[in-house]
């Protein structure tokens, strides 16, 4: 049996901390278990935090990204938080930006950035 | 001492566990954490190719020695369809897969030394070296 990614919520807003590599199945059960949490907890705010994070592929640029994308549609905003220096670089010397992603530099401002972009 | 350690990829669990076999003989080589982020996500990179296109093939984690110089080459060798036109490949944005691999370029630009052998019906071989600074 695999381990899930644990989602919490804390008021309207949920909170993922990422804490070991993913593979591939882990990160799509991920993308469904966040979306199923904010329809059912109806939370208008996501933080993803990667401090634990060491490296990110193509794949699961694109996982997050993905993710990000359809908890906007569901009106959800995303914060994503921790990169670190060596994720910041081999990202963009991958040819991968994440654009128009909001991020902030550890979980505490991502939180602060979320309530700003909520308006509260 | 072994140089060469290599993985079998046949499913999704294969790619996790040659990025870790890289990622560890980075380690032991004094690569710092950039140039292990590099690594590991060159290795990923390679490994899902092989996955996505080939079904199946190896990669080798050589440590070498150049003179005075240290380095690490991953070797992704499968004998899959092949590239027709291997300059398509190596421009950047172009895919097959609707966007899934950051491709070839993005490889070559993680690591020092990138180079392909490839034709259609025989399969692909690359090898990507990243040299102890």
């Amino acid at each position: 049996m695999r381990v899930r990614i644990p989602i919490l919520k804390l008021n309207d807003c949920l909170l993922v901390s990422i804490q070991w590599e993913l593979d591939d199945q882990t990160a799509l059960q991920f993308q469904e278990d966040l979306l199923h949490k904010i329809h059912e907890t109806s939370a208008n705010g996501v933080v993803i935090d990667l401090t634990s994070i060491d490296f990110i592929d193509s794949f699961i640029a694109k996982v997050l990204g993905d993710v990000i994308n359809m908890s906007k549609l569901m009106g959800a905003k995303v914060v994503i938080t921790g990169i670190q220096p060596a994720v910041a670089i081999t990202l963009i010397e991958l040819g991968i930006g994440l654009d128009d992603v909001l991020t902030a530099l550890d979980l505490e401002k991502g939180l602060e950035k979320l309530q700003q972009e909520l308006g509260e | 001492m072994e140089n060469q350690s290599c993985v079998k990829i046949i499913n999704e669990w294969d790619i996790v566990a040659a990025r870790q076999l890289g990622r560890n003989v980075a380690k032991e080589l004094g690569f710092g954490t950039v140039d292990q982020a590099r690594i590991t996500t060159a290795i990923s990179e390679l490994a899902r190719n092989i996955y996505l296109y080939a079904g199946q093939g190896q990669i080798c984690i050589e440590k070498i020695y150049d003179g005075g110089k240290a380095g690490l080459r991953i070797v992704a060798v499968d004998s899959g369809p092949g590239i027709s036109d291997l300059r398509q490949v190596m421009e950047d944005g172009f895919s097959t897969s609707g966007g899934l691999g950051a491709g070839l370029p993005g490889v070559k630009r993680l690591m020092d030394e990138f180079l392909i052998d490839s034709s259609p019906g025989t399969g692909t071989d690359i090898k990507a070296t990243k040299w102890l600074r």
